[in-house]
């Protein structure tokens, strides 16, 4: 039987934007007269509208961060927060850490919760490394006598032995995160609850805190919930994902759907028509008018994960009669050097092109998209007569789009690949002794 | 461990709910309790970090109050001639001093409780109360401290010269419960001040002023005998008068000791810590937003 851990229920809150500043006395005693001694709804409440972001806010409006939250984690779950900036993600981890209380609503644990939204909180640079874990332990509700039990585990994990007596001030940023996330990393509580802080330090370290945290969730069989923006991380350790948006709950479910939604989720202005103005060359018999990407459940994305599928699309019109069988389209993916690191070209692939009669598209498709993770420009380029010369274009754009990938966990080792060179491909490599 | 949960009996067995309000005067012991280890801690910090990076260190816990008795002496014994109830000014003074500060300290190092750890409180929660705990407790520290200097400069008056000192050892029991009522007078004030801070910064800027106001309408500097008329019913109103004046009665012997005003101070103390406590409460839940 499967135990609920976490419940959430109707959790909202509600922000006030703009200055607090002439009247908030007057309405902070008109909001107690009604909601206290009358026990009606806040009056203020009720100006708030859903969180949308792209509207200007007004002095002292009011907006629902988190609006309506429903959730259930069971024992053991490895749950995925993703959603845009301002989305609410970290208001609900405001609310789940107890910085700050709901609006309405109710949120009931088992077990003890610890909220990580930040490593080494209430360190002091003027004590010492070994004087800021226990200060950091006690924060986050440890006990000394358990700090000191811990203590040779948590200098070993954060490798900063040499330094336990030096003040902190002394230490690199690097050091301190590594010390901060060591405390954070003893803790064992039952419920994790952790922001984007792996995102910061080496990436080695990086590793050893993605290691943890499955140690955490999988070994210890604990329950976690994650918060980030590295769809890799969320990937290699959730199982299941919650897609917030505007302050709603927008998808709960399988942590593969729940990221594709979120990365077409990121790209709605993405349909980027092709106006007649953009900087185009060529005879004009055709247009390209549009391009777009689509990913494996054929939701339109503006970005991809390194060795996902792809599919290109590409509109175009006709003006005047040409010859389709001579036409020839080619696709040029460039660096930010200007450097074409993949391109397609029609003809050498054989492709027959079929007559357009006013509108066409062409369709690419990438099983797996092996670019390391960057941003390509697209160059476009239609030619004529079967000839790929500058004199026999019909239609050319440079920039026509930007096509973003993102690094993936190609090695599925839990984090992505390091920076650097173009293309990635699946390989297997073996290091041995050679006893011949 | 919550109460509402009662109604839910079956399988629901939360160990912590989070809702949007609470009882005004929920005061969760247990949960500071639990906690303490972290208030040790707090001390600890503010002990060690306080005169960090300086040449004389912890010598300043003395030059501090010394400094100030100089200055006092000059002042308003010398210029001002201002009477001392016929004791050696020094003593006077030094007595003045030393228990003043620690309710002038308890009351502005919590009166900063919530601004000042802005960056803590929005990170992590623990009891909220164990901020402006910790800084009377780490105040009574540097107060244990420093009265050590007021015991010498006592010895030296009271056995190495002539100076009419009688103190009224019998009611040394007194002081203790005295120093709580300042800690925790410094401490509902802070906490009112602190929670009102969050919302109307202007009063950061009167912090300053208020304590230097409340000293001069205190017995600091000057015997309470010093006061006639409307001056001294006025001051009999102020609760840290009958305390100052109260321990430069135990200890030296000088002034009076005022039983019903004593009284009057506890009353106050207490009403104002309901109010302080409840304002804290309110504030802690979601002044992060505000602040």
């Amino acid at each position: 039987m499967t135990n609920t851990v976490i419940k959430i229920e109707n959790l909202s809150k509600l922000y006030r934007l703009g200055e607090v500043g002439t009247g908030s006395l007057r309405e902070d005693i008109n909001r107690w007269w009604t909601t206290t001694i009358r026990g009606e709804e806040d009056p203020y409440a009720q100006i708030g509208h859903v969180n949308d972001q792209s509207e200007q806010a007004e002095i002292g409006e009011y907006i629902w961060a988190l609006r309506d939250v429903n959730l259930e984690v069971q024992e053991g779950e490895v749950l995925g927060i993703i959603g845009k900036n301002g989305a609410g993600k970290s208001t609900l981890l405001k609310l789940l850490s107890q910085v700050t209380s709901p609006t309405t609503g109710v949120v009931k644990t088992k077990g003890r919760l610890a909220t990580l939204l930040e490593v080494g909180t209430g360190f002091h640079p003027e004590m010492t490394g070994r004087e800021n874990i226990f200060m950091n332990g006690t924060i986050m509700g440890m006990r000394r006598l358990e700090i000191a039990r811990k203590l040779d585990e948590i200098v070993e994990f954060a490798g900063v032995a040499k330094y336990m007596d030096t003040p902190v001030k002394r230490y690199s940023s690097g050091m301190r995160v590594r010390l901060g996330f060591a405390v954070a990393a003893f803790l064992e509580p039952e419920i994790l609850v952790v922001d984007e802080v792996l995102a910061v330090g080496d990436a080695e370290f990086q590793k050893k805190a993605i290691g943890k945290m499955k140690d955490v969730s999988q070994g210890e069989g604990r329950t976690v919930l994650f918060v980030s923006h590295n769809m890799n991380s969320i990937r290699s350790l959730c199982s299941r994902g919650l897609l917030l948006e505007n302050g709603t709950v927008k998808f709960v479910g399988e942590v593969d759907s729940i990221i594709s939604s979120y990365l077409s989720l990121n790209s709605e202005i993405i349909n980027n028509l092709l106006s007649p103005d953009v900087q185009r060359n060529g005879s004009g018999e055709m247009r390209f008018t549009n391009i777009y990407f689509k990913n494996n459940e054929s939701k339109v994305v503006d970005q991809i994960i390194s060795g996902d599928y792809l599919e290109i699309h590409i509109e175009l019109e006709k003006y005047s009669d040409i010859d389709f069988t001579k036409l020839i389209f080619s696709i040029l993916f460039r660096d930010n050097g200007g450097n074409t690191v993949l391109q397609f070209v029609t003809d050498e692939m054989e492709v027959t092109i079929e007559k357009i009669d006013l509108k066409g598209k062409v369709i690419i498709k990438i099983p797996n998209i092996w670019l390391r993770g960057n941003n390509y420009n697209l160059a476009i380029r239609l030619n004529k007569d079967g000839i790929t010369g500058q004199k026999f274009v019909v239609d050319e754009i440079n920039n026509a789009t930007v096509l973003r990938v993102i690094e993936g966990d190609i090695w599925n080792i839990g984090r992505s690949n390091r920076p650097g060179a173009f293309a990635v491909i699946p390989s297997e490599i073996s290091i041995m002794n050679d006893n011949d | 461990m919550n109460k509402n949960n009662l109604t839910q009996v079956k399988e629901e067995n939360w160990d912590l709910v989070i809702k949007p309000q609470s009882h005004l005067l929920d005061i969760n012991f247990r949960d500071i309790w639990s906690y303490r280890d972290l208030l040790y801690m707090f001390v600890k910090r503010s002990i060690i970090t306080m005169y960090k990076q300086t040449v004389l260190g912890p010598l300043w816990f003395f030059i501090q109050p010394v400094l100030t008795m100089l200055v006092y002496i000059v002042v308003f014994g010398g210029i001002a001639k201002i009477s001392t109830d016929g004791m050696p000014q020094p003593l006077f003074y030094m007595s003045g001093i030393i228990f003043w500060n620690y309710f002038a300290s308890c009351l502005s190092g919590t009166s900063n409780t919530f601004r000042g750890n802005a960056s803590i409180f929005g990170k992590v929660y623990f009891p909220r109360l164990i901020m402006p705990l910790s800084t009377i407790v780490s105040n009574f520290i540097k107060f244990l401290i420093q009265s050590a200097m007021l015991i010498i400069v006592f010895v030296y008056y009271y056995f190495f010269t002539s100076a009419n000192i009688y103190p009224h050892w019998e009611l040394i029991w007194v002081i203790p419960i005295m120093l709580l009522v300042m800690a925790f007078m410094g401490l509902s004030f802070g906490m009112i001040l602190s929670a009102m801070t969050t919302k109307y910064r202007d009063l950061s800027f009167l912090m300053g002023f208020i304590v230097q106001l409340l000293m001069y309408a205190t017995p600091v500097i000057y015997p309470m005998s010093l006061l006639e008329g409307k001056y001294s019913t006025f001051i009999w109103y102020n609760p840290m008068a009958h305390i100052i004046e109260g321990v430069k009665y135990i200890i030296l012997g000088s002034g009076q000791f005022n039983v019903s005003g004593l009284v009057y101070s506890i009353i106050f103390t207490f009403i104002i810590f309901i109010i302080g406590i409840i304002i804290f409460n309110k504030t802690e839940k979601d002044f992060i937003d505000t602040v």
